[in-house]
């Protein structure tokens, strides 16, 4: 609550009448319009930057070949069965370091006055953070479809079903757009969107491989294990190993669901609340 | 201070301020700002760097809520109807805020949409405005490929998309060359005379307030110290600087007398440069035909605006300093355009060249 009260009536002087103009809200209908124009302007970006597409494009499928070549025949003494493995893990890690570009995102919108142009015109407050999520939810549809049409040309096969593998596509965009607040919350926090990457890459390089996401966890020694059991990479990891190949399927989707809905609940309104203030 | 001069009585006031305060943490950005612009008028905040012009234009434009005080734009109170303000209002800042990602088309098409026009609709108005604006040939580069005039241009022509009734335009021509800062002006005359809008700009060149403003506001540490029309703010600072070098340095008693003679001030000598500041422009003309007659050569001979440091001081006692939020730095790519800084006095227009 402001603590100066609004005056009442007009200010002295003002006796004209206001400019007729439309309404005083942002109808949904229209808030969700704004919010498709800027997750429209988010993807055409990419048009012109190249080096975008191959950060979200290639730099996943690198990985895979990497993995699955070199290091596939010393895992799994076979660079089929690695793939086979690592495939749902590799999916899991790129999303989670992709989040990271929500935050870059926003921070250079933020840095460049992009959100001063935006915020003097009429539109839902919302939308430039809505679309921005949006537009990075399809990148990362596009990145896991990418991972999975590769996997396919060097032998992975889905083992369980088209529903299945719908599923557990489902379930990491459903974790990446929770774990996205921490990433909106750093991009409203930092001075420059390098400093996003900086925190991203140093929270999400452990988390993803202290996981069972590329190697067995009973490879690694017992207290490295502890972690890893209790690591939510872990569980998104398998959950998603049991919708595409194989395993056990429910227990690790209700925690990585649980961790997901944890997630979401601490750092959007902690992101929510950061974007108001800073634009 | 300067009463305020009202010459367009027949119309209500476009934006009205009264009492804006604005702090951030021990800083205090506005310590109670007061402004009425008439419609149809321009209103120049004239100010140094961190006077708290960047933050008035962004409580009017709605970006941030005052501490205290109110205003009213358009009719409507900023704080509490800030969705009408903003159908009603147009924001170029400082530092051009276009997307460098997407091409000046794609700028323009995205605002478009964003006011609800039809793609074809916008990509109609985004084509009109960047023919206006001398854009149509690099209407499908990156922005980020544009010079810094062009971008400042694709800035203007993204806060005209939505024909707003009022223009707020913070430092439009900072870091601009003479030639972009001359169409610049030229594009703000057009819009007021030829299509009515408000404009509120703020700058740093007296120059510049006195070419478009029908009203100056000049703003020390969040206040408002001099206010008025460009004639009587001119008349009260002393606006022109005169300067003479004599021909000869053996005639210099005579110069300083025959300048402290005509301009009523004690002139300043620096070497053998005489100088003083007038207020009736009149001066140089007399001053010519003064130093004739007595036979002295001139070797040189100046009229100039004063500059802002100048005004200051003739109002405050004190020059201009930057107060404690200095500007931020120009983005790299501000230079691509080779154009030179504005800062340097001698890029300014002489006033005696002027018409």
């Amino acid at each position: 609550m402001s603590a100066v009260t609004a005056l009442p009536g007009p200010i002295p002087g003002t006796t004209g009448h206001p400019e007729p103009v439309g309404s005083a809200r942002v109808s949904p209908l229209d808030a969700l319009r704004h919010t498709a124009t800027l997750a429209w302007r988010t993807l055409v970006q990419v048009k012109h930057n190249p080096m975008e597409l191959l950060d979200f494009s290639v730099q996943p499928l690198m990985f895979l070949l990497l993995f699955t070549y070199v290091f596939g025949g010393a895992i799994s003494g076979s660079t089929g069965d690695y793939l086979t493995f690592a495939l749902p893990g590799i999916i899991v890690q790129n999303t989670l370091f992709t989040t990271l570009n929500t935050g870059t995102g926003l921070n250079t919108d933020l840095t460049k006055g992009v959100f001063d142009r935006l915020r003097s015109l009429p539109i839902a407050r919302s939308a430039p953070l809505a679309g921005r999520i949006l537009a990075d939810m399809t990148k990362q549809i596009w990145a896991i479809a990418m991972l999975l049409g590769l996997g396919y040309i060097l032998g992975f096969r889905v083992q369980t079903g088209p529903l299945q593998a719908l599923a557990a596509c489902g379930l990491v965009v459903l974790f990446a757009l929770a774990a996205s607040w921490i990433s909106v919350l750093v991009g409203m926090l930092v001075s420059e969107p390098e400093k996003v990457m900086i925190f991203g890459f140093t929270l999400i390089f452990p988390l993803t491989f202290v996981s069972n996401a590329f190697v067995q966890t009973t490879t690694m020694p017992g207290w490295l294990q502890a972690f890893v059991k209790v690591n939510p990479v872990t569980a998104l990891a398998d959950a998603t190993r049991g919708l595409l190949v194989s395993g056990p399927v429910w227990t690790p989707a209700w925690h990585a669901l649980l961790w997901a809905a944890g997630l979401a609940a601490v750092f959007a309104p902690l992101a929510v609340a950061a974007f108001k203030r800073r634009v | 201070m300067i009463d305020m001069t009202v010459r367009h009585e027949h119309f209500s006031p476009a934006i009205v301020a009264e009492g804006l305060v604005k702090r951030y943490g021990a800083t205090t950005a506005l310590a109670g700002v007061d402004l009425t612009v008439p419609a149809g008028t321009v209103f120049g905040l004239l100010g140094p760097n961190g006077a708290g012009k960047t933050t008035a234009v962004r409580v009017l434009a709605t970006l941030i809520q005052p501490d205290a005080g109110r205003a009213l734009v358009g009719g409507y109170d900023v704080r509490h109807d800030g969705h009408r303000v903003r159908q009603l209002v147009g924001l170029t800042g400082q530092y051009a805020s276009v997307d460098e990602m997407l091409t000046g088309h794609e700028n323009l098409l995205m605002i478009g949409r964003l006011l609800g026009l039809s793609r074809s609709a916008a990509k109609a108005r985004a084509r009109e405005l960047l023919a206006d604006f001398r854009l149509a040939e690099s209407a499908d580069r990156p922005a980020r490929a544009y010079s810094g005039g062009m971008r400042r241009r694709l800035d203007l022509a993204a806060s005209l998309v939505g024909r707003p009734r009022l223009l707020f335009l913070d430092e439009p021509t900072t870091g601009l060359d003479p030639r972009s800062r001359n169409e610049m002006w030229d594009v703000v005359r057009d819009l007021v005379g030829g299509h009515g809008v408000t404009v509120l700009l703020t700058t740093q060149y007296l120059e510049e307030a006195d070419q478009l403003a029908d009203d100056i506001a000049v703003v020390d540490h969040g206040r408002i110290i001099a206010h008025g029309s460009p004639e009587a703010l001119k008349k009260q600072t002393g606006a022109q600087t005169l300067a003479v070098r004599p021909g000869d340095v053996t005639d210099m008693p005579l110069v300083v007398a025959a300048v402290a003679e005509l301009a009523g001030v004690a002139p300043e000598v620096a070497g053998s440069l005489v100088s003083a500041r007038v207020t009736d422009p009149a001066v140089l003309p007399a001053l010519v035909r003064r130093l004739d007659d007595a036979g002295v050569p001139i070797g040189e001979i100046t009229l100039r605006s004063s500059s802002l440091d100048e005004v200051f001081l003739a109002l405050t006692g004190h020059p201009a300093t930057d107060g404690p939020t200095s500007a931020k730095p120009t983005s790299p790519t501000d230079v691509t355009g080779g154009e030179p800084a504005v800062d340097d006095p001698a890029a300014r227009i002489p006033a005696a060249t002027r018409s």
